[in-house]
């Protein structure tokens, strides 16, 4: 602890750490040596590049903004329909649609970075080349992290074997470490049988830090049509159906390695945020829920505050793993 | 400024079988400057499980008394949800989305609305805009099932108004291009809304009257504000926001033009 943050302690009079000067609850946490103001991102692909919601939302106030996955050329993705609503939650086969990294980098990186929040950049590939060549150009880019989508269900070949064998996901996080500039986060699918084997395989690989989950691969058939709802058959699953699974993950990941963990799957309010941080998260991100809720992120982020003061707790950060 | 907004129910009634109208109202001081014919709002059914906005058209706007009407048909659970909602209900709203026709480019000229089963509802909003154009000639062109048609009254207050039926009992019997054929009917402008293979039969017969037409696109959506890519449709040339072939209907559109986009 610093000094700044024991003093704040002492002030606080509370005899748990973090609490600021003003009284109120210190919201911030540390990933990877990147400090955000409070743990509450947008999930990558939910949130655009940030621009669609900044109607909706101040973009100063979000721990980080997490933009869609982005790969080296533009990907034209699935065919439609590529969503499809289910109970309590959706599937979708977006297929990884994007304008490749040079226009991202133009138009969405240089629109992100007049906003005090941090950005994460989610990358995409078909290979490790692809990976290797977005990682590489965002080396001189205003991006405070890297998060890398191993794990899209939605891409025909490629990334899922990243995702779901320990071995080539170690390999492939070696790779992209040690030509990153930034903190990298590994995306974990949860479509395997033992996401610890897979949370440890990443930090094996050193990645600064792992997210999770990705969303879990489903389907939906029209009854009357006797037909697939979604063009691409099946979709990835997300939304509030999810979320207990997710936080298991979470937890499982928890308890498997010592590198920091963003929680997601369903967070539906600031009850589910805590939730995940009880689990062992040190962020979460609201994803498919912002379609239902486009002022989602603020409200988890007033809420969590909120909570931490209803249980005279100094930092969000204290939140972490506390439930064991 | 889109915004997601509780709205008041002011009317509710079905107009036909399964065709609810609804009528809501804004907040004080929470109503948008500007509404186009054409552009959507986003219904939320008052269902905990149902998590996705319905997209339907604006059928009216008063902007006098801060009320958008709307009507659509009971698909299924979500639809179902809203029109079981009574006068003095809310409903979560989120709006008003998309680009909505340019009614600048149709003043003054010879314009077709056609309309199909659901397609219908914009052409009102759209038909009343244009009526206040000077010069300019309005002809709408409906498609229902059968005679249990809807919001034909209205439409001709503000155009000349011509029916077909599926089954031929009011109107011609046939599609929306059947009627056309039938009277006759030239325009310099053709704006049309409905089912798929419409919209197609609509684009060739632009082309083949060498007129623009403007088509309202429709597809699944889940966010209704350009942030998820679901909602795309294939356009001709690469899209200047995706960079790829594909626009997003909710954002770019629903209102293309014919040329612009790829429907087969
Ligand atoms: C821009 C636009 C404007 C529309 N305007 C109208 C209108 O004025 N009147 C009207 O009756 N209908 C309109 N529709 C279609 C309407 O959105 C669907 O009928 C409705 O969403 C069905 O919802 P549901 O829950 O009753 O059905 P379900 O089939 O149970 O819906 C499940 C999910 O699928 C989505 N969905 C189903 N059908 C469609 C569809 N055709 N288009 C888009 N999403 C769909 C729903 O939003 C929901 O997420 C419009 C669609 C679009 C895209
Ligand atoms: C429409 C949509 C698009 C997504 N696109 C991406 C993506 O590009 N990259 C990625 O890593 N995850 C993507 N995801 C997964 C989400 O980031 C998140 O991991 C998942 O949806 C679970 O969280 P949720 O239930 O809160 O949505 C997408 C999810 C949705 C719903
Ligand atoms: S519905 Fe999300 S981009 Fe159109």
């Amino acid at each position: 602890m610093s000094e700044k943050e024991q003093a704040a302690r002492a002030a606080a009079g509370t005899g748990q750490s973090g609490k600021s000067e003003s009284g109120r609850p210190d919201m911030s946490v540390t990933i990877a040596g990147v400090t955000l103001k409070n743990p509450v991102m947008t999930a990558s692909g939910t949130f655009g590049s940030g621009m669609e919601y900044s109607e909706f939302v101040d973009l100063n106030r979000l721990g980080a903004v997490v933009t869609k996955g982005v790969a080296n050329v533009p990907w034209e993705g699935n065919p439609t329909p590529r969503v499809a609503e289910v109970y309590g939650g959706m599937l979708n086969a977006i297929g990884l649609q994007n304008p490749g990294i040079d226009v991202f980098i133009e138009r969405d990186l240089a629109f992100l970075s007049q906003f005090d929040t941090k950005v994460i950049v989610n990358v995409c590939g078909h290979t490790e080349e692809e990976y290797l060549e977005v990682v590489e150009r965002l080396w001189d880019q205003p991006a405070d992290m890297l998060e890398i989508n191993v794990s899209c269900p939605n891409v025909k070949q490629g990334a899922i074997q990243f995702g779901q064998d320990p071995k080539c996901l170690e390999d492939i996080t070696a790779k992209i470490r040690r030509i990153a500039k930034q903190p990298v986060i590994m995306k974990l699918t949860p479509n395997v049988t033992d996401i610890a084997e897979m949370a440890r395989a990443a930090e094996a690989g050193g990645a600064d830090a792992v997210s999770l989950i990705n969303t879990i691969t489903g389907m939906k058939i029209d009854i009357e049509k006797r037909q697939f709802v979604l063009a691409n058959k099946t979709g990835g699953l997300s939304g509030p159906a999810i979320r207990p699974v997710a936080v298991r993950m979470v937890w499982q990941a928890a308890q498997a390695v010592k590198i920091p963990i963003i929680g997601m799957g369903g967070i539906a309010s600031a009850e589910d945020a805590v939730e995940f941080m009880l689990a062992g998260a040190s962020a979460v991100a609201v994803g498919a829920m912002n379609f239902h809720d486009p002022y989602l992120t603020e409200k988890v982020i007033d809420g969590m505050e909120k909570y931490l003061v209803r249980h005279s707790i100094g930092a969000a950060r204290e939140l972490t793993g506390a439930v064991r | 400024m889109k915004k997601k907004t509780t709205m008041t129910v002011t009317d509710i009634r079905y107009l036909a079988e399964g065709i609810c109208s609804m009528t809501l109202r804004y907040p004080e001081g929470e109503a948008p400057e500007e509404v186009k014919p054409g552009q959507f709002a986003g219904l939320y059914p008052n269902d905990a499980d149902k998590l996705l906005p319905r997209p339907i058209s604006i059928c009216r706007w008063d902007p006098e008394k801060k009320e958008l009407r709307f009507v659509f048909r009971v698909a299924g659970a979500g639809t179902a949800s809203l029109a079981a909602q009574k006068a003095g209900d809310t409903v979560d709203m989120l709006g008003v989305l998309g680009n909505g026709y340019n009614t600048g480019r149709l003043a003054g000229k010879k314009v077709l609305l056609l309309g199909g089963g659901i397609g219908v509802p914009p052409m009102l909003e759209l038909a009343a805009a244009l009526s206040k154009e000077p010069g300019t000639e309005v002809t709408a062109v409906m498609g229902y099932r059968d005679s249990d048609m809807f919001l034909t009254e209205e439409l001709g207050k503000y155009a000349r108004l011509l029916v077909a039926t599926e089954d031929g009992s009011a109107g011609t019997k046939g599609n929306v291009l059947d009627a056309v054929r039938e009277h006759g009917v030239k325009a310099q402008a053709v704006c049309a809304c409905g089912p798929m293979p419409m919209l197609r039969a609509v684009k060739r017969y632009a082309m083949e009257e060498e007129i623009p037409a403007y088509l309202s696109l429709e597809e699944r959506m889940a966010c209704g504000v350009g942030a998820c890519l679901g909602c795309v449709t294939k356009t001709a040339k690469v899209d200047g926001h995706s960079h790829v072939r594909n626009a997003r209907i909710c954002t770019e559109g629903p209102v293309f033009g014919a040329e612009e986009v790829e429907i087969g």
